[in-house]
Order: C-alpha cells, then sequence, then structure tokens
C-alpha cells in the first residue's frame, strides 16, 4: 500500500470489492507491458503467449472449485455470469418448462435476470428467507412445480453473509431435474467450494471480490451430465461460441493467479479473519440496542451486519467516516430505500435503515477492529443524543404505538 | 519479433500503463460504495467518460462503457431488438462478427434481417439494397472501417439515406477510432461502437456511444450502474487505460500520418512488383492496414513461414483464425474461396518503422522465390 | 453522495440540539416524519410574553441533510415571530443548505416541523 492510503478510511468494505493483492498486480502487469497479443489471434506467439497465460488462468480458477478448466467460462463479471447462467439455461431448457425459483435475498444481478425471464413468459417464484437469513429446505421443495425448469441460489450472502445449504438444494433438484445455478461472487476464498461433489450445474464466480482485478469473472458449466446454455453475446464465437468477445488477457491473468493465492491460502486466512470478526462481534455488541443480522454459525467470517437501533443509517454511514463500510449493499446505495436482503429477513424498516455491513479481509488488522468499535461507541453515543427516537426509547415509549405524521 | 498484427490488438501506451498502474495496485473502491474509497473511483470514471466521449465529440452522457466492442455491438443489437420487436435489422456484409452473429440469432426468433452487399471494392451499395415497402429497413449497422482490408465507408452518405428513411443507424468505429476523424456529434448517427484496446489502451473496456433520442433495454442486468444499461461492477483500472488513450487517439493520428501512412505506400508499391493483389485498392483504406495476396501461393504455407522469421501477421482477422473458413469480407467482395484463402493482413502500429517494413520486405521475397521454386518442382 | 460545506457543518456542529419540557404553555413542540421513512424531526420553540421566539430546540433521526436542516431552522427561528416563523419555505432551507434533488423532502420536512410546532403553541394559547 502506498503512503497515499495512509490518510484514506479503513477500508471494512471488503464484500463490495477487495483491493488486488500486490502479488496478482505483479503478475498482471507484464501482461500489460510486454505479452501484448490477441489471444484468438492463431498465427504469431504473441497470441499464442496470450492464450497459454489465459489457459493456466482457466486451471487456476478450476483447481480452486475442483471442476475441470473445461468447464470455466471467462465472463466480464459475476453480473454478467449471472445474467448468462439465468437467461442462457432458461431459454435452453424452456421446452421443459417456463417456472424458476429464485431467493428474495439474492444479488440484483441474478434478481433481474429472473425478472427479465418473465417478461419472456417465464413464471418465477422468489422464496422469503427465514429470520436468520438461510432458507428452508421444505419451503424450497414446496415452492417446487412440474414445470420448474430452473432453480438460483446464492453460497454467500453479499450483505448478511450467511452461507446456504446448497447440497441439500442442489439434491433437491437434482431429483427434480432442476438446472441449478449458485452465485458464489461472495464465497470463493471464504468457503471450500468443491463442484466434484456438490450438486451443482452452474456456478458464477468474480475476480473483485477475491484480491482480483475488475471486470473479470467466470460461470462455471458442468460437462458431466452436460449442461447447455444458449449464448446471449455473439461474435467471433469465442469462449466455444458460449460467449464472444476478446479476452482482455492480463485481468483473466489477475483472476488465475487472485484464485491460486486463495486456494493456497484460504484456511490460514479464515481462521485470522474469524478471530477479527469475533473482536469486532464482542466490542459492538457492548453498544446498547445492537441486533446482529443473519445466521452468525451459518455464515463467513469476513462479514458482520449490524443494525443499530434509534440511529438513522446514512447519517451513521456520515459519522464514521474514519472507516469504509457499506450501510445496505453497495451496489443500492445510491437509493434511499432501506436494505431489500434486511427487508426480506423480516426487519424493520428503522432497523433495516441502521445497519451497517463491516466486511473484512486479508488486509484487516487487529487494531482496525478496535479503532471501528470505538468509533461506533462514540458516534453512536452521539447520535442517539440527537435521535428523537432514542429519548422516546429512554423515557419508556412504545413506539410502536406512536401515531407517526408521515409525509 | 516483428509485431505486425496493430488491427487484432494493440501494446498499452506507457503513458496509459502509468495512469492505469495505481488504480490496479493500490486499495480501490467500488465506484457505487458511499466512501471516500467509492467515490473517488466514481470520480476517475467520470473524467475517463468525458475523455472518451471528447475522443468522438459526443457528450460524456452518451457514453456507456462495457467489457468489450463484442458486448457493445451486443447490447445495441439486442437493446433494440427488446424495445421494437418489430425492427427489421440489416447490416452490411463486412460486418465483424460480433455485429452479423447477433442479428443472425435475431433471424433464428423470428425477426426480419438483411444482409447489404458490398461491391468489389468493399464499399456499401446503397443502390442494391432490396427495401421491402411493406417491411422496411427500421436499424441499419455499418463498420466505419473494416479490421480486415481498412476499408472506409463513405458513412456520410449512407446516414443521410437512412435518415430520411427513419432508420436507427450504428457503426462500428473500433478500427477506425484513433486512425480517423470519428465524429460522433457531425456523423448524427445513433450509436456507435469503440474499443479500448484496438487504440493503445487495454484489454477489456470498450463503449457503446448511443444518442439519448435511442429507447434501448439492458442486455445485462442488475446493480443498475451505467445508468441502468450495463450492470456489473465497473472496471475502473481499464476504463481509467481507455480514457487516457482516447486523449491520445489525435497525436496517433498525426504519427500515422506522418509516419505511417509512407510506409503503406512502400509496402503497397513493393508488394505489387512482387506480383500481389492488394484488396480494396481503390477503395480510401486506414493508412496502416495493407490486405493482400499472391496468386498461386499457399497463403498459411506462407504466414507460417514468415511466422518462423519472426513476423506476427494475421490471415484475416483474428477472431476468425481459429477456423478456416476464408474471410467473409473479401467472399462479399467477391473473391474467389481459394484467393481469399491466402490472405495475409499487415496492419502497422504508431511505433512501426521504415527498418522493420525493410526487414519484411526482404524477408518476403526470398521465402516468395522459395516456395515458387517448391511449386515449380512440385508442378 | 457529496454533501455541501454547510450540510457537513450543521451535521459535524449542530446548533441547539436538546428538548425543552413538553408541558411547558411557552413551549410548542413539532414532531413529524416517521421512522420507516428514515426521518424523524422534533422541533420545540418557545416563546417570550412578546411573543416572539426566544429559543429552539430539535432532536432530529435521519440522515445528515435532515440534520442540518433542523440545526438550520433553530438557527433561523430565534427572534422571529410565530407568524414570520410560520413564513419559512423549505425552498429557502434547501438553498441555503444547497441540497441535492433526492434530499428536497428533508427542507420539506424542516417546514412541516415548524408549522407543527406553531400549531401546537397556538393550540396551548387559546
Amino acid at each position: 500500500m502506498t503512503t497515499e492510503t495512509l490518510n484514506m478510511p479503513i477500508y471494512m468494505d471488503y464484500s463490495s470489492t477487495t483491493p488486488v493483492d500486490p502479488r496478482v498486480a505483479e503478475k498482471m502487469i507484464p501482461f500489460i507491458t510486454e505479452s501484448y497479443g490477441n489471444p484468438a489471434s492463431r498465427s504469431h506467439p504473441f497470441g499464442w503467449a496470450a492464450e497459454k497465460a489465459v489457459e493456466n488462468a482457466r486451471q487456476e480458477v478450476a483447481k480452486l472449485v475442483n471442476a475441470d478448466p473445461r468447464e470455466i467460462i471467462w465472463t466480464s463479471g459475476a453480473t454478467e455470469s449471472n445474467n448468462l447462467a439465468i437467461k442462457g439455461a432458461g431459454n435452453f431448457y424452456s421446452a421443459k418448462g417456463k417456472h424458476i425459483i429464485s431467493v428474495a435475498t439474492e444479488h440484483k444481478a441474478v434478481i433481474d435476470a429472473v425478472r427479465e425471464m418473465e417478461r419472456l413468459g417465464f413464471e418465477t417464484t422468489f422464496i422469503e428467507p427465514e429470520p436468520d437469513g438461510l432458507i428452508s429446505i421444505e419451503k424450497f421443495k414446496a415452492a417446487i412445480r412440474p414445470d420448474t425448469v430452473l432453480a438460483s441460489v446464492m453460497l454467500v450472502n453479499n450483505e448478511i453473509g450467511v452461507i446456504q445449504d446448497i447440497t441439500a438444494i442442489g439434491n433437491i433438484c437434482r431429483e427434480q431435474q432442476i438446472i441449478f445455478h449458485v452465485d458464489a461472487a461472495q464465497a470463493t476464498g471464504k468457503v471450500k467450494i468443491d463442484l466434484n461433489e456438490l450438486p451443482v450445474d452452474l456456478m458464477s464466480f468474480s475476480a473483485h471480490k477475491t484480491y482480483g482485478p475488475k471486470g473479470v469473472g467466470a460461470l462455471y458449466v458442468r460437462r458431466k451430465p452436460r449442461i447447455r446454455i444458449e449464448a446471449q453475446m455473439h461474435g467471433g464465437g469465442h469462449e466455444r461460441g458460449m460467449r464472444s468477445g476478446t479476452l482482455a488477457t492480463h485481468q483473466i491473468v489477475g483472476m488465475g493467479e487472485a484464485f491460486r493465492i486463495a486456494r493456497l491460502e484460504m484456511e490460514s486466512e479464515c481462521s485470522r479473519i474469524k478471530a477479527l470478526q469475533e473482536r469486532l462481534l464482542k466490542g459492538l455488541t457492548e453498544i446498547d440496542e445492537t441486533y446482529v443480522n443473519g445466521d452468525m454459525k451459518k455464515r463467513v467470517p469476513h462479514n458482520l451486519n449490524v443494525s443499530f437501533n434509534y440511529v438513522e443509517g446514512e447519517s451513521l454511514v456520515m459519522a464514521i467516516k474514519g472507516i469504509a463500510v457499506s450501510s445496505g449493499s453497495a451496489c443500492t446505495s445510491a437509493s434511499l430505500e432501506p436494505s431489500y436482503v434486511l427487508r426480506a429477513l423480516g426487519r424493520s424498516d428503522e432497523l433495516a435503515h441502521s445497519s451497517i455491513r463491516f466486511s473484512i479481509g486479508r488486509f484487516t488488522q487487529e487494531s482496525d477492529i478496535d479503532f471501528a468499535i470505538k468509533l461506533l461507541k462514540d458516534k453512536i453515543d452521539r447520535l442517539r443524543d440527537l435521535s428523537p427516537l432514542w429519548e422516546m426509547f429512554q423515557e419508556g415509549v412504545d413506539l410502536e404505538k406512536v401515531e407517526w405524521a408521515e409525509h | 519479433m516483428i509485431y505486425f498484427d496493430y488491427n487484432a490488438t494493440t501494446v498499452i501506451h506507457p503513458e496509459v500503463l502509468n495512469e492505469m498502474i495505481p488504480f490496479l495496485s493500490n486499495q480501490q473502491g467500488n465506484p457505487a460504495s458511499n466512501h471516500k474509497f467509492g467515490r473517488r473511483a466514481q470520480t476517475a470514471i467520470e473524467e475517463a467518460r468525458e475523455k472518451v466521449a471528447c475522443s468522438v465529440n459526443a457528450h460524456p452522457s452518451q457514453v456507456i462503457f462495457t467489457a468489450s466492442g463484442t458486448e457493445s455491438n451486443n447490447t445495441i443489437i439486442n437493446g433494440i431488438a427488446q424495445n421494437y420487436p418489430e425492427t427489421h435489422f440489416a447490416y452490411s456484409a463486412i460486418e465483424h462478427p460480433c455485429i452479423s452473429e447477433p442479428i443472425k440469432s435475431l433471424s433464428k426468433k423470428g425477426f426480419v434481417t438483411t444482409k447489404i452487399p458490398v461491391d468489389s471494392q468493399g464499399m456499401l451499395d446503397l443502390d442494391k439494397i432490396e427495401n421491402d415497402s411493406k417491411n422496411p429497413i427500421s436499424f441499419l449497422s455499418v463498420m466505419m472501417a473494416n479490421n480486415e482490408t481498412g476499408i472506409i465507408q463513405d458513412l456520410p452518405k449512407i446516414i443521410e439515406w437512412a435518415k430520411l428513411k427513419k432508420i436507427i443507424t450504428h457503426t462500428d468505429a473500433v478500427q477506425a477510432l484513433g486512425k480517423i476523424t470519428v465524429d460522433f456529434e457531425m456523423l448524427e448517427v445513433d450509436a456507435m461502437t469503440i474499443s479500448s484496446h484496438k487504440i493503445y489502451g487495454p484489454q477489456g473496456v470498450a463503449a457503446l456511444i448511443l444518442n439519448k433520442k435511442i429507447d434501448m433495454s439492458a442486455f445485462i442486468m442488475g446493480g443498475g450502474q451505467e445508468k441502468g444499461l450495463r450492470s456489473g461492477t465497473e472496471n475502473i483500472a481499464a476504463i481509467i487505460g481507455f480514457g487516457k488513450a482516447c486523449e491520445r487517439t489525435k497525436e496517433h493520428m498525426v504519427l500515422l500520418n506522418r509516419n505511417i501512412k509512407p510506409l503503406q505506400v512502400q509496402l503497397i508499391s513493393e508488394l505489387k512488383k512482387m506480383g500481389a493483389l492488394i484488396f480494396g485498392e481503390n477503395s480510401e483504406r486506414l493508412n496502416n492496414t495493407v490486405f493482400f495476396t499472391f496468386k498461386g501461393i499457399d497463403g498459411s504455407t506462407l504466414l507460417t513461414a514468415l511466422d518462423r522469421k519472426g513476423f506476427a501477421l494475421a490471415s484475416g482477422s483474428a477472431c476468425s483464425s481459429n477456423n478456416s473458413e476464408p474471410s467473409h469480407v473479401l467472399i462479399a467482395m467477391g473473391v474467389s474461396e481459394e484467393i481469399a484463402q491466402g490472405a495475409i493482413r499487415i496492419s502497422l502500429g504508431i511505433n512501426s518503422n521504415k527498418n522493420e517494413v525493410d526487414t519484411f520486405l526482404i524477408a518476403l521475397k526470398s521465402e516468395l522465390e522459395r516456395l515458387k521454386q517448391l511449386t515449380a518442382i512440385a508442378a | 453522495m457529496a454533501y455541501s460545506d454547510k450540510v457537513l457543518d450543521h451535521y459535524e456542529n449542530p446548533r441547539n440540539v436538546g428538548s425543552f419540557d413538553k408541558k411547558d404553555p411557552k413551549v410548542g413542540t413539532g414532531m413529524v416524519g416517521a421512522p420507516a421513512c428514515g426521518d424523524v424531526m422534533k422541533l420545540q420553540i418557545k416563546v417570550g410574553t412578546d411573543g416572539v421566539i426566544e429559543d429552539a430546540k430539535f432532536k432530529t433521526y435521519g440522515c445528515g441533510s435532515a440534520i442540518a436542516s433542523s440545526s438550520l431552522v433553530t438557527e433561523w427561528l430565534k427572534g422571529k415571530s410565530l407568524d414570520e416563523a410560520s413564513q419559512i419555505k423549505n425552498s429557502a432551507i434547501a438553498e441555503e443548505l444547497a441540497l441535492p434533488p433526492v434530499k428536497i423532502h428533508c427542507s420539506v420536512l424542516a417546514e412541516d416541523a415548524i408549522k407543527a410546532a406553531v400549531s401546537d403553541l397556538k393550540s396551548k394559547q387559546k
């Protein structure tokens, strides 16, 4: 990190994007400066070197999730992977049925792609998760219809970090011959993924959530039993016709290296981060009227999502400028709507509004955690002094019974 | 190794790289995040957007960043198809597959499509368009400059024709940018595709320039980035590099005119002396591209031999090097399959020099003589 | 979201935070907004025997712009008659703080809070 980062806030928004690991950047730079070439150029060594690097990266991505390199399709990111999986498989298998199951707490890229399928005549069911953020297997079973063709469930939630039981869900999908897509953008390097064992047909990956560069991702497409998708991007026929477009060699190389490092360091890294998460949780729950969002056991150590009652979320984010965090998902921060994920868990609007997602990672230190705890304690005190709701709560007023003059 | 394949991809300019590196190696935010890291990323993207807009004389709000020229082209075609299900799609016979393939895929879904022929000099033939009066063309995509032949279309004339017929127009200007003047506003085209890695910027980023009058659906959906028209976390480092590369295009055009044009003239004259046929010789072409063949010489054998001698050349476009199909561009110009198979493309870059060209010509000459002898023996 | 310097100033150093006794006949209290909407503003004014507002206090649950809007109006209210206070328009607040379009509702809320406080006081004085 350069000196410039010193006056920047402490970064606790790893679920939004991770910094590129310096080792990854180092691998990428020669492919920008020296080994130029279009991997599709078959007539000269510049093209060959690029192609070799791309294939090596493909192996590294495959290795992290125990897949065959031939099952990995490069994309420009998890958003494109999710779009390709849902539209591609939905359309390809539409003769079997036109019903799709997904979850209310999925990333917008999945929700919007599923909604797009509605426009094409599909019917959809979005399962509401339990208050702990996990989906009930019984509810999933109940949502299945004879014409269900595709299910899409994320492995690790971006806002609350809970880990869904994709083995159980996938087994049900297998029994019912439903194509099963999993958005694993938030999962790589955090939970073990073994696609040789997992009953998953399609899986989306992102580089920039796992210390790789932005602008590159991948889609796993199972070969045995073979899953087919209708290409969405047409052109030069790259990626065996499933996804056309010139590949950005340096970015793919970066993703490969990032996933290689993730494979080698995941275990030790997760236990270190788990200790940081516990420290943060202990510190924050010392503050009154604090609620953790999402199950704490089935959860990645990198995430802690907490609601601070009687303070408003946006002013809280403003108050804690010393740390970079998200209120709700990064992708929806621009809007004033409370987090739809927390709403789906049954959290009140107030608690959804006052939620902060702390997401920590490879470069987070214990001192960062201690700084964050102290900062939160100070600022929440200050904001509660300003809050008429806190005053009423202290006076014993039941806020549920107040008739608010809504505007 | 001498690289003569700049139409496939260019090398990143050092100035571009310098601007990118801090965004590759330092801690970066997600531009959607409401904190200092995120806002800084957002600001940097908007600065790059201005530079991109400026290079094609468009307004920054008309620039949509995508991941590739292929994606830009797929985005406009699908976006129009979704919003206007009655659209009749027309494209020139020499378009890149990332225009023709998505349109062919729409044709399978029931859309009416038309492929417009070109003449023997590779120019679009407006008189040859058979425009059905019951279902007239409503979308037309014509590339500004062809990647294989370098032939430059008379776009102002084509767009004027299209405007009279209220046709939505798109041009793939991927090969044109940085080589000839590209002016979105003056052209009055509705949509335009440009790409970073063809103009000494990084791979993995491109743009669709879109006139605000066009009502288009998104192609990739999700977090609602790029005004909802292209979701997905922005590829910041690449976008920054693209901006810088766009800023450099005017200087590159000067370099091409001053330094590269004479090399092209030299190449053409020497190649012709050796008996080469230059494709599209009578048309206006990009200053850096020479597409040629030697009758009676197998192109792939020649290409392999030249590669062994250290010259990176292309046969047709890089994207179609995967298969051995003859160039669809040449076929469209009425060239026979046999001659098209042997076509070789030289595409020079801003730093190509006379020494490289001289070395190449000597190598080519000796290789040609060797091959002719072999053929003579075989005969 | 970029905040103006004035919003940041009021947010960092809010003026007149606190509460008066609601039952005091000289105190008018306006509470507007709802927790579910993300904003609740409590504005209190205290009038002297001459009917002029001699003090104002607020507490706000809401974003930086909501806090700044309410902090600003407590400054403006002091020294004004009730009628003058009722004349304060949200557009003036929005202009003073350079609120972006998505935050205009904060100034509307502040205007509503003034009106509610004035009307509460008037009903007490009847």
